[in-house]
């Protein structure tokens, strides 16, 4: 699924970087970064409901590619640029956390976005 | 990769959330401009960041050396800190001391040793109450 796929679906902002066409197989939905570095396999999209840098550092780590800030939240510029430094693209959504990832499954978006 | 070792010192500042993480961010970029494999840039990456962020939650900061060679990568994180009383305890999952300021920043659940465990094909602990500690983690490229 396609980044503008992405915010089409979530009816979402971009908030950062400009690759739409940047593909992603499956999802994670999690506020605990530590599980995300656990857990997240390639290609996914992160959904989450904490906003700070670290956010940003975990992706950047997992190499994951996309993030979405769900419950409408938005980082600060700081984290914006950090996202666009590091090729991240940012998205808000005004859903919750559930229908936002309900959303994308529903969209086809069903790969597993963690290990077994 | 030529046949040089490559080493570099990163100063871990203590509590500062903002720039946790700026000496895994600058070694990941060091290993894919050296054409590391992603996997074992992934693994280094991760268990670095999560020393890096252990330092900086729980002992005020650190240094961190690294050291490349065409083998492995070596990343050695060292803190004045507190030092860990129950390094067996702290190795499980789930176990955690951290305060809840540090839970808001979506660490601090107890998952930070495990991870590295996880990722590290090699991992030491040296520990002493009131002197600090010393995590050694050994990432093989091939």
């Amino acid at each position: 699924m396609k980044v503008s796929e992405i915010v089409d679906i979530l009816e979402a902002e971009i908030l950062s970087g400009s690759d739409q066409e940047i593909d992603v197989c499956s999802a994670c939905g999690a506020d605990l970064m530590s599980d995300v570095m656990a857990y997240v396999k390639e290609s996914v999209v992160l959904l989450t409901g904490l906003v700070n840098p670290q956010v940003v550092r975990t992706a950047e780590m997992m190499d994951i590619k996309v993030i979405v800030f769900v419950r409408g939240k938005k980082p600060e510029e700081k984290m914006i640029e950090l996202a666009m430094e590091k090729g991240i693209v940012i998205i808000t959504t005004k859903y919750p956390m559930f229908l936002a990832c309900g959303r994308l499954y529903s969209a086809g978006l069903t790969g597993r976005g963690v290990w077994d | 990769m030529s046949g040089g070792i490559i080493r570099q010192r990163f100063v871990i500042p203590g509590n500062d959330f903002s720039t946790a993480g700026e000496a895994s961010s600058t070694t990941k970029k060091i290993l894919s401009q050296l054409g590391v494999k992603p996997q074992a840039i992934k693994k280094t990456a991760v268990s670095m960041y999560e020393a890096e962020i252990n330092a900086v939650i729980h002992a005020g900061g650190g240094v961190a050396d690294i050291e490349i060679d065409q083998e492995k990568i070596l990343v050695k994180i060292t803190d004045e800190g507190p030092g860990i009383p129950d390094l067996e305890m702290a190795m499980k999952e789930g176990y955690s001391t951290a305060p809840d300021s540090v839970r808001e920043l979506g660490f601090g659940a107890g998952m930070g040793l495990p991870n590295i465990r996880r990722y590290a094909d090699k991992l030491e602990i040296n520990t002493e109450i009131g002197k600090g500690t010393t995590v050694e983690i050994t990432i093989y490229i091939n």
